[in-house]
């Protein structure tokens, strides 16, 4: 540790600028950087309290309704004294029932009954519809580069400053007509959030969170290099402090044998013989449930920092990701089929904010004819790659690079729009490249 | 693309004749569409080089620019364009019948209903391909800040009087054309493409020739060779049998036909300007009125088998019955056109270049909202479109076997009857999925609650993977939760809750679409779009005349 610097005071000293600027600075607007796993959230929730504690009424904007409970509950963990409104849609169920056990927590589907508490937090969706109301002195704005253009629109009256808070890798937000036609418009109403407030205001303050706390020592450098090579991050904690292990040895079968090599170094990739196939590829998606069925069965335990002795891997720590909803539904039968239940199978939107000890994957290009921008889109692999604090496995068909070399992006380039580096791509084959060397093949 | 239409592909290649991909018609057509036929000079953006326009198949109305760099020649032709197609749309804007429009009060911010007019039929507009709604755009762009003499007397090079009204007209198609579902401006192999699946790649469905060989083949000949002539086929003298359709002309039509006829013209124009009497003049003026002639002949020609095809294209999509919920979407189309009337006669300007925050976001949340609505909309005029979406999962026909009332828990219970529904398909069902159905034209919402099996205790792994992964033809009985549209009694509405025996067809996705939240006005942009859009001569500003100009 001659070089290296501690990752906690590296950390401390991002968190301790961007509250300056937030709570001191004279900027409108503060945006926040954070790598997968830098602790995001935390930095939301001591945002929160100290602009609270400065007598400042604050507005809190997240994306998904489950994202702004997960900042309610953490909240009230922190401060339960502090008067918290949560603002939410007029639905059947429209929080999570563990709210009304909170003291401090106000529900209400009117913001003028949340009017005077110190902190209101609503998704984007539902303050958009909010009107006539005195604005708020501060907002923060959480996942802002999953919020498009046009949410941030219709909620920034709302607010005189605002903290923006988010992970420039993952998916960026979508829609479902063309946007064409606004391409190169500073405030292109498909773009995200970020890119129209920074294209505005340029001047703005820029933090990044330099430690990602979640990703292992192993999975770091790739994900940084992969996805973020300009901004680089490092892992919190070193080769070593994570420890994944099996009580039941390995019965030499594919599946166990990719387990293994997961387990020693963080990746592993199961190679199915290379095939066109169907989205919902019956044997690449019942390899995939295999791989989950055997880690559970095998008494997978982790070590970690946290704690001196292996903590079991138990399904709610265990996690599947696809592309398509179609191969989420198939995953989700075959492991039923096997008998394994809790286990938490969605696509990569769905999955996006969300961690887990043990991560299995099934490629996007896994037997595919061809290489859509879909399916190359950067921040779907940054995704799926980045969720798991201990191991990450992914299935798929060989042919993968030469399906690639066949594809280069041929996305038109639109003038006035800021090329997005790395594309694709090149991030497909970077990481194609690190997991060839954690390779099992197999042939069911 | 999904399953089915993959699966009606095959079939297309398999049968040599394309396969329906919709039994009834999904756009609205009126009974006097205006087809326009435009073409294009090579390696001259925007520059039109001739059109068919017209509402009678028999007489189409033949405009031609002979030589199209001439910008005087190129405005009479704009303005000719103008004058053939302006009465049409003015035509519509006069015929109105009596609405109403709910519309904010500025004094009291309450809504009210509003007396205003809407036009009765909008004047719909057909050009053969998606270029060809392109080539609207184009004309409308660069004809609707053009000023004519009255506007500005000072200005050098004036425009005919009608043809900055024809740019505003046009643009306004060219963007509706943008919204999903919409039938006003309309492209023949969109229109064909929706409701036919061919065996050749969707690339080659843009061409119109190709794609109505395969709809529709001459007897005794499959689609995909009929389609192969109609692409590749020439004559004796090396000219396509099947011309483009356009607005883009053939090369080997440009290199040996037209240039040739344009020299021709040129030079009969040089000489007619070089006559010194009236004598020569009146020879040499019959030459170049030859020389245009010919131009125009070509032209026809080459047109004219497009403007066929285009007809022949709308006979077959009228050969299908009108889905019920076009006519909605139509009157949606009308709506657009009259605003759209209104803004002009109100004398406001142009449509600005480029739109502000405002109007972007408001446009993408339109179209959203659109395209939403016309896919649940499609998918409930026609099972063939249905049965797509039960095959992804997101719909599903099964038969009601059981019924049983329960109630909600409050001093004033309501009915929350559980039905349960057998089907052997296999919807994308989760905890809680929400479900509708169609009650007398309303949607009805239920919510999934779980397989009937699991419910009775079953072996839970067993049930759901019969369901979700067993083979075709295993049936699952599902339990929903129907929680509306009963009435407000205590006993459900007679005929609100389905009944034994009844066979009913469920979607996941809901039937109508809630639009989004309002947008605050330009005027109000916030900072982080860069506030309020700068004064009005900033944005109508013309381009300034650089170096390039004046060659």
């Amino acid at each position: 540790m001659t070089t290296v610097t501690d990752p906690s005071a590296a950390a401390a000293r991002a968190t301790d600028a961007i509250l300056g600027d937030t709570l001191r600075g004279t900027a409108r607007g503060v945006v926040v950087d954070s790598p997968p796993g830098a602790g995001k959230s935390t930095l939301v929730v001591r945002a929160a309290l100290e602009l609270a504690a400065a007598g400042r009424p604050l507005m809190v904007v997240a994306q998904t309704n489950a994202q702004v409970d997960d900042l309610v509950v953490r909240l009230a963990e922190k401060a339960p004294e502090l008067p918290v409104g949560r603002l939410h849609s007029s639905d059947s169920d429209p929080y999570d029932k563990a709210l009304d056990g909170l003291d401090n927590v106000r529900t209400s589907a009117k913001a003028a009954d949340l009017a005077g508490l110190d902190i209101v937090l609503s998704t984007a969706a539902k303050w958009a519809h909010v009107k006539n109301v005195e604005p708020w002195g501060h907002a923060i704005v959480d996942e802002a580069y999953q919020m498009r253009s046009d949410a941030l629109l219709a909620v920034a009256g709302l607010f005189e400053r605002a903290l923006f808070v988010g992970d420039p890798g993952q998916l960026d937000p979508f829609s479902i007509v063309g946007a064409d036609q606004w391409a190169g418009l500073s405030y292109d109403p498909s773009a995200s959030a970020v890119t129209t407030l920074l294209a505005h205001n340029p001047e703005l303050p820029q933090h990044r969170l330099p430690v990602s706390w979640r990703l292992p020592a192993s999975a770091a450098p790739l994900v940084s290099d992969a996805f973020y090579p300009y901004t680089p991050f490092h892992s919190g904690t070193d080769h070593g402090d994570r420890r994944l292990s099996f009580g039941v040895p390995s019965d030499g079968s594919g599946p166990d044998r990719v387990l293994d090599e997961a387990a020693e170094s963080g990746w592993g990739l199961l190679e199915l013989p290379a095939r066109h196939t169907p989205r919902t590829d019956p044997e690449a998606v019942r390899a995939v449930a295999l791989v989950v069925r055997r880690l559970l069965e095998r008494g997978g335990a982790a070590t970690s920092e946290r704690g001196p002795d292996p903590v079991p891997v138990t399904p709610d720590r265990v996690a599947v990701g696809t592309a398509h909803r179609d191969q989420a539904a198939a995953v989700r039968a075959a492991l039923t089929e096997l008998g394994v239940t809790g286990v938490t199978v969605d696509t990569a939107n769905r999955l996006q904010g969300r961690e887990f000890d043990v991560t299995v994957f099934l490629h996007p290009l896994s037997g595919r004819p061809d290489a859509t921008a879909f399916h190359l889109e950067t921040g779907r692999l940054c995704v799926l790659a980045s969720r798991h604090r201990h191991a990450c496995v992914v299935v798929c068909r060989a042919g993968v690079a030469d399906l690639l070399d066949e594809h280069p992006s041929t996305e038109p380039v639109q003038l006035g729009v800021t090329v997005k580096f790395p594309d694709g791509w090149e991030a497909n084959h970077a990481v194609l490249a690190h997991l060839s060397e954690h390779r099992v093949t197999w042939r069911p | 693309m999904s399953l089915i239409t993959t699966l009606a592909r095959l079939e297309a290649v398999d049968s040599g004749r394309a396969r329906p991909l919709a039994t009834v018609c999904h756009r609205h057509l009126t009974g006097r569409p205006l087809v326009l036929v435009p073409l294009t000079t090579a390696g001259e953006a925007g520059a039109p080089l001739g059109a068919l326009v017209g509402t009678d198949r028999d007489a189409p109305r033949l405009l031609a620019v002979a030589q199209p760099r001439d910008r005087d020649l190129r405005f009479a032709f704009l303005a000719e364009l103008a004058e053939a197609v302006l009465p049409h749309i003015e035509s519509a804007a006069d015929a109105v019948e009596p609405a109403e429009r709910s519309e904010v009060d500025p004094e009291t911010g309450r809504r009210t209903k509003v007396e205003v007019e809407l036009c009765a039929d909008a004047a719909q507009l057909i050009v053969p391909s998606r270029a060809g709604i392109d080539f609207v755009r184009l004309l409308g762009r660069s004809m609707r800040f053009r000023r004519t003499a009255e506007d500005d007397p000072d200005t050098p090079y004036p425009a005919p009087a009608r043809v900055p009204l024809l740019g505003r007209w046009l643009t306004h198609y060219g963007e509706r054309a943008r919204v999903p579902g919409s039938s006003l401006l309309l492209a023949t192999t969109d229109l064909l493409n929706r409701h036919w699946a061919t065996g050749q790649s969707s690339l080659e469905d843009q061409h119109l020739g190709a794609l109505l060989a395969w709809i529709d083949p001459p007897p005794g000949e499959s689609g995909a060779e009929a389609a192969f002539r109609a692409e590749l086929a020439r004559d004796g003298a090396g000219q396509l049998l099947c011309p483009p359709a356009g607005p883009a002309t053939d090369p080997a039509f440009d290199n040996r036909l037209l240039a040739p006829a344009i020299e021709a013209y040129d030079r009969a124009r040089v000489a007619l300007a070089a006559a010194e009497d009236g004598l020569t003049a009146d020879a040499r003026l019959g030459e170049l009125s030859r020389a245009e002639r010919e131009i125009r002949s070509l032209l026809a020609a080459v047109m004219r088998p497009t403007w066929d095809a285009v007809w022949r294209g709308l006979d077959l999509a009228r050969g299908l019955p009108e889905g019920a919920r076009s006519q909605d979407r139509w009157t949606r189309d009308r709506w657009s056109f009259t605003a759209h009337r209104d803004r002009v006669r109100a004398g406001e300007p142009p449509q600005p270049r480029r739109d502000d925050a405002v109007t972007a976001a408001r446009k993408l949340a339109a179209r959203e909202t659109a395209q939403a609505q016309v896919e649940a909309q499609e998918a409930l005029d026609d099972p063939l479109v249905l049965a797509g979406r039960r095959l992804a999962g997101e719909a599903f026909l099964g038969e009601v076997t059981e019924v049983e009332m329960t109630y909600t828990e409050s001093k004033r219970p309501s009915p929350r009857p559980l039905v349960t529904v057998r089907t052997d398909e296999r919807p994308h069902l989760g905890e809680r999925t929400k479900v509708y159905r169609s009650l007398d034209g309303k949607p009805q919402t239920a919510e999934f609650v779980g397989y009937a099996a699991d419910l009775a205790g079953r072996h839970a792994a067993e049930s759901v993977a019969h369901a979700a992964e067993g083979p075709a033809g295993a049936e699952s009985a599902l339990v929903l939760r129907i929680t509306d549209r009963m009435g407000r009694g205590r006993e459900p509405a007679p005929g609100s809750v389905p009944e034994p025996g009844d066979r009913i067809a469920w979607t996941l996705f809901e039937h109508d679409q809630r639009g989004g939240p309002a947008l605050p006005e330009a005027e109000n942009t916030p900072w982080t779009h860069g506030g309020p859009p700068g004064g009005a001569e900033e944005a109508e500003k013309p381009d300034p005349v650089t170096a390039e100009d004046l060659l």
